[in-house]
């Protein structure tokens, strides 16, 4: 994993994209997503057709954000878990690892005990995969380094 | 920080339109947002008050074709602009890859204006960034009104890093897509280069 930019592999997209799958069938949940800290989606599964995912994954890392700055003025680090109630769904959102977020979307088929059990289970597992991922001595493939003038101008014709 | 996702082929990076309250940061995502062909946008998303200030930020994510078969997409946001919502501003530039600072170029607002990008300056380095390094393009916005400092004035009380500088009046759209051009090249360039 590069210094300046977060790089997500096929070998680690696949190895998150199952430990969420396996979550969302473990918890009955809907849907469930994998966000970074700064608002970026980088796996989701479930029942996501009609739901704006971009706007979705912004929106919960600037409810971590904001969260995360209420903890810091009454000394916390952070909430690493919040959960918000709807009449149909609900919402469970924690931190994993620091540095992503764990979205998990569900409604009176499960409860919110079982989702915080399981997403405690599933989040051990997504640690690893992330820690695994920033240990990677695997080399950046370079695309960024190798975009030259001329690729860039291209996307502005 | 950009994100390069190599399963859906994307690189993903964060802009932020940074400056003093009513300069017109959320009136650039606004036009953004109406002129572009809507398939290369998502939804805005504006959290506001009720009168309309922005309350904690606007988001508009934005895909501009490929290069190198990678997808590229840009998610702009908007800080609140207002002195007390500093706390915000601060949450809002994590990870940010490249910033717009929307100067406000009526003679009454400069004050508003240098005590803006001083905050900016401050806010970036407790993220952790060098203020001198991040991208950064100065909008002078509303150049369409009566009573406004010269560029040159603006220059010389805003632009200490002496980096590109956009005249606009976002309500008309004048200058709002050169800004978002010079700064999505800042940004290419600078992770081609390896960055801060």
């Amino acid at each position: 994993m590069s210094q300046n930019h977060f790089v997500l592999r096929e070998q680690e997209y696949g190895a998150f994209l199952s430990a969420l799958r396996k979550l969302r069938t473990d918890a009955f949940a809907k849907v469930v997503f994998l966000v970074d800290k700064n608002g970026t989606l980088l796996a989701s599964t479930g029942e996501a057709v009609g739901l704006d995912t971009t706007a979705l994954a912004s929106l919960a890392a600037g409810n971590i954000a904001a969260t995360g700055g209420l903890a810091n003025l009454i000394g916390e680090k952070e909430f690493s878990i919040l959960f918000h109630e709807g009449e149909r769904d609900n919402m469970h959102i924690s931190v994993v690892g620091d540095r992503l977020i764990l979205v998990v979307i569900f409604d009176r088929r499960s409860s919110v005990g079982l989702v915080r059990l399981r997403v405690r289970r599933a989040s051990e597992e997504l640690a690893k995969i992330l820690v695994a991922a920033e240990e990677s001595t695997v080399e950046d493939e370079g695309v960024i380094e190798e975009l030259t003038e001329e690729d860039i101008e291209s996307l502005f014709r | 920080m950009s994100f390069i996702n190599y399963s859906s082929k994307e690189i993903n990076c964060k802009i932020v339109y940074y400056g003093p309250g009513l300069c017109g940061k959320t009136t650039n995502l606004q036009y953004i947002y109406k002129r572009m062909n809507p398939d290369a946008r998502g939804k805005m998303i504006s959290l506001a008050t009720e009168t309309e200030r922005t309350l904690f930020f606007d988001f508009l994510p934005l895909s501009l074709g490929e290069v190198r078969g990678f997808k590229t997409r840009f998610h702009l946001y908007t800080v609140p602009g207002q002195v007390f919502y500093d706390a915000s501003r601060r949450l809002i530039l994590r990870g940010v890859d490249g910033v717009v600072f929307c100067a406000d170029s009526q003679l009454t607002r400069m004050d508003a204006n240098v005590e803006s990008v001083e905050n900016l300056r401050l806010n970036l380095e407790e993220q952790g960034y060098n203020p001198d390094k991040v991208p950064l393009v100065m909008q002078y916005n509303k150049r369409d009104l009566p009573n406004i400092a010269s560029v040159a004035e603006l220059h010389a009380l805003l632009n200490l890093r002496n980096v590109p500088e956009i005249e606009a009046c976002a309500t008309t759209g004048i200058g709002v897509f050169e800004t978002l051009k010079a700064t999505i090249k800042l940004i290419l360039n600078d992770l081609r280069k390896g960055g801060r």
